[in-house]
């Protein structure tokens, strides 16, 4: 048995060591806001914060995570998450939707980090994330939203 | 074992029908033939004709769109498939425009099953579909007058309830009300309502009236749970006792398995059960990692004597060959374009080719089925439900009526759940029937099966003459177009191939807006072994690029301006010159652009709907092209929603950007060579532009806006880079031609 501590919960599953978190998180635990697109840590569809660090949890092994503490679309929270949350709502971010919880758990780390980024720093933190229906240009202008209303 | 899938030809018969509107596809309009979109079915030799959306009794709008439950929710259902385009927000602001609903009671689901209702009527209604960017066109009535005559119900009950003049009672916000002060909430009110005689005289709102169509700060209705994670999709559909399949697919296009060994993968915790089904062997287990596991210990030997065994470079090769030549169907052919040429001062010709091209959406393709009783059940993304319902009973060993969709919202589609042969539908109910229906079972693709499992946009090679006069007037046009059909060998052929010309070919080729004296246009359908399937904006993805690259080469030539030289051809085209003027005034185009900044400008018509863009790049010195820019002006008659006219056009010109710098999907010896984002590489957010939308104002039907804002992206790209390396690039991706 493995034991994750996953949205300040810990879950006991019976896994190989081998099983990369976002199995464990999707079909163990049924947490199934965090998404499966390649397996491989190029899309970034599932990301979630180990220790509020963002991390790829498809190439994370539930091994390595230890007694890391995972937040996931469903447990994200605090000033940042609610402003992010919102401001996406707001300006109508999502088409499909599909890789929206990664992107909200990478936006939240840049802005949990760094208060203020550019727009260099929005593409290096966020270049991860694909995209295919291309809503780049609303998540770029809602990162600068967000960042703006965390100021106020 | 179970039988092999006989569906390649599924024959049964959706009858050809006119279509009733302009819409679905101009190119067939323009080559003078009326499109009918439909399948066909039954695999008797004779067609058994299935009468087109029966005569319509006028349904009940409160039982057959809309629902309304005593507390208030409000569910919409709709015809057509919402994979991000926000069809479904379209529609319910069609309805509600009517209806006069609190937006935070309502919700839309996917419907199917019943073709009168549902049958799409920019298709000619005898058919449910998505695509063609049809969902508007098809959806302007019929979910205006289902919502008001669903308020036409409510008023009538609260009137007979309260024994009031039904004149006198408003209803809006989710409530009726009358003066004397009764008042009721729509939920209280729907049972009664439900019961009243359906109007059938409607009227609808005049324009002036309108609250939500046309409203800039409406917003998407679904934009929350896409925030939080709770917007469920197929691979989050779960049922008890669900076992979830991975798929082992053959490694070429034909082939198939001999046998398989699966002895090392059932020994794998987790794993349940390893079959074959007629697309290769499903490895079934509690969870996907067990899945993936499993499938990686088992073996599989290929008979692949029937195969594909060509590379894309080889197929390239035919296809250019092919081009030099004369074409094999004429799909358009005006005055006497051998005359003209002699006649012209200058003629030009070039060359353009276009790769493969896969949608890679973000969820891989799933599909989840369980046979409850004699009913088969499938949750998936059922873009054209009653051809999948159909088929699944072919496979699953049933009749359509016994086979029960649950249509799911889709992790992005670019068309690719719109199969002729139901594609992972009928693969997971092969599975389910391998297995005995022993448990509900969920297929869920890997990205390498998504990447590898065909359906491609086909690659095109385009060849493209013309001649000018002495005046620099463009007089005569040949374009040989060389490519694979969509339409050949699908249950769509009989609509879409006609006369040997499948318009989705030629669409964007042999409608172009420009006056041009003669003109031909000539196709040579090439027979390859790669499945082929519409890609976002389909045929225009290719035919706008070599059309608008090789006009900017022209005016060059005729040292003109590319906004003047396209003007002067379209005096008959004044919708096609407004957009083309608009998005010229909107990027500046008669001021100099800034220093270090090139421009280039297209104009393309998909779908009914006219876009024209300006693209700004930088060229910075390590030579990667930096898009910094795109205008665009786009005429999709009324706007129903504006912001999401908007973020379609954003996406599109992502979409449209990544094809045109970066991606490729290549075969090496009839193999795939991509496998994941890392090879095959969509936009990501450090090259998106900044993007402009103009609308022109209209009072025309709504035509469509998620296909129309690709094509012109890519040659007013071509276009401004040209201004920046006066090099032309004619050879796509420009990460290929760039460097050719």
């Amino acid at each position: 048995m493995i034991t994750l501590s996953i949205n300040g919960k810990d879950h006991q599953i019976d896994a190989e060591s081998d099983m990369p978190l976002l199995w464990a998180i999707r079909d163990m635990i049924g947490l199934t806001g965090t998404k499966f697109g390649c397996g491989q840590a190029q899309c970034g569809a599932c990301t979630v914060h180990l220790d509020g660090q963002p991390i790829r949890s498809c190439m994370t092994p539930v091994g390595d995570v230890g007694a890391g503490k995972i937040t996931t679309i469903e447990g994200v929270s605090g000033k940042v998450a609610e402003a992010v949350q919102m401001v996406w709502t707001e300006m109508d971010v999502p088409q499909c939707g599909y890789c929206q919880s990664g992107q909200i758990m990478s936006a939240v780390a840049l802005l949990t980090e760094n208060k203020k980024p550019s727009d260099t720093d929005i593409d290096d933190a966020m270049t991860g994330n694909l995209c295919r229906c291309a809503t780049y240009h609303r998540i770029r202008g809602a990162i600068h939203e967000a960042a703006k209303r965390l100021e106020a | 074992m179970i039988p092999a899938l006989k569906i390649s030809h599924p024959k049964f018969s959706l009858p050809h029908t006119k279509a009733t509107r302009r819409g679905f596809m101009l190119g067939a309009a323009a080559m003078g033939t009326s499109l009918v979109v439909g399948f066909r079915a039954p695999a008797h030799a004779e067609e058994t004709a299935v009468p087109a959306a029966p005569p319509a009794a006028p349904a009940n709008p409160l039982a057959a769109y809309i629902k309304i439950d005593p507390d208030n929710q409000i569910t919409i259902y709709s015809s057509q498939f919402e994979m991000g385009q926000g069809a479904y927000h379209g529609i319910a602001t069609l309805v509600n425009e009517e209806l006069g609903a609190d937006w935070a009671m309502i919700d839309v689901e996917g419907a199917s099953g019943n073709v009168a209702l549902y049958g799409n009527v920019a298709f000619g209604g005898a058919f449910q579909g998505t695509g063609g960017s049809s969902s508007m066109a098809s959806s302007w009535e019929r979910y205006r007058k289902a919502g008001a005559a669903a308020r036409m119900m409510m008023m009538s009950a609260a009137a007979k309830q309260w024994n009031v003049p039904e004149a006198e009672i408003k209803a809006e916000m989710g409530k009726l009300t009358h003066a004397s002060g009764k008042s009721a909430t729509y939920g209280e009110l729907a049972a009664a309502a439900a019961q009243m005689p359906i109007p059938t005289d409607i009227a609808l709102k005049p324009k002036e009236q309108w609250t939500q169509i046309g409203a800039a700060d409406l917003k998407r209705y679904d934009s929350k749970v896409k925030t939080n994670g709770t917007q469920g999709y197929t691979i989050d559909a779960k049922l008890p006792e669900m076992k979830t399949a991975v798929m082992i697919h053959p490694p070429m296009f034909g082939a198939t398995v001999k046998s398989f060994d699966a002895a090392k993968a059932k020994a794998i915790k987790g794993v349940v059960d390893v079959v074959q089904v007629p697309r290769g062997v499903a490895v079934i287990a509690d969870h996907m990692w067990a899945a993936i596991k499993g499938r990686e210990a088992v073996t599989v030997e290929w008979d692949d004597s029937a195969a594909e065994k060509r590379g894309s470079a080889e197929i390239m090769a035919e296809y250019r060959a092919q081009a030099a030549k004369p074409g094999i169907a004429t799909a358009r052919n005006d005055g006497n374009a051998d005359d003209a040429f002699k006649s012209a001062v200058t003629v030009m010709e070039a060359t353009f080719e276009f790769p493969y091209l896969a949608h890679a959406a973000l969820e891989p393709l799933n599909a989840v089925a369980a046979k409850n009783g004699d009913m088969i059940e499938i949750w998936a993304g059922h873009q054209m439900p009653d051809l999948y319902q159909y088929i699944a009973s072919q496979v699953g060993g049933t009749t359509p009526d016994k086979i029960k969709l649950h249509v799911m919202k889709t992790g992005g589609g670019f068309g690719r759940r719109a199969v002729g042969d139901a594609d992972v539908v009928a693969e997971v109910v092969a599975i389910g029937a391998a297995t005995g229906w022993k448990y509900p079972v969920k297929v869920q693709w890997t990205r390498d099966n998504d990447m590898k499992g065909g359906r491609y946009r086909p690659a095109y090679v385009h060849r493209v003459k013309a001649g000018l006069d002495k005046d620099g007037k463009l007089i005569a046009w040949n374009n040989h177009i060389v490519g694979q059909s969509i339409a050949a060998g699908s249950p769509f052929e009989n609509g879409i191939v006609v006369n040997g010309i499948d318009f989705t070919s030629v669409e964007g080729a042999a409608n172009i807006p420009y006056a041009i004296p003669a003109m031909k246009v000539e196709l040579s359908t090439m027979k390859t072994g790669v499945p082929v399937l519409w890609w976002r904006a389909v045929g225009s993805t290719h035919t706008a690029f070599a059309v608008e690259a090789f006009i900017d080469e022209l005016a060059e030539a005729a040292g003109k301006d590319p906004v003047e030289f396209r003007l002067a051809m379209l005096d008959k085209s004044p919708r096609h010159a407004a957009v083309l003027m608009l998005a010229a005034e909107k990027a500046g185009w008669s001021q100099p652009v800034a220093e270090g900044r090139f421009r280039g400008i297209a104009l393309a018509e998909s779908f009914s709907t006219v876009v024209a863009q300006v693209v700004e790049i930088s060229m910075p010195k390590d030579g990667n092209i930096k898009v910094e820019r795109v205008v665009t002006a786009v005429d999709c008659g009324t706007v129903i929603n504006p912001d999401q006219v908007k973020a379609q056009v954003e996406g599109a010109v992502g979409f449209g950007l990544g094809a045109i710098l970066q991606e490729e999907l290549s075969l090496t010896g009839g193999k795939v060579d991509q496998a994941n984002y890392d090879t095959y590489t969509p936009l990501r957010i450090n090259q998106m532009p900044v993007v402009e939308v103009h609308m022109v104002a209209s009072d025309a039907a709504p035509t469509g806006i998620g296909e129309p804002g690709v094509p012109p992206v890519g040659p007013a790209l071509a276009n401004a880079v040209y201004q920046a390396q006066k090099k032309r690039v004619r050879v796509l991706p420009f990460s290929k031609g760039l460097t050719a």
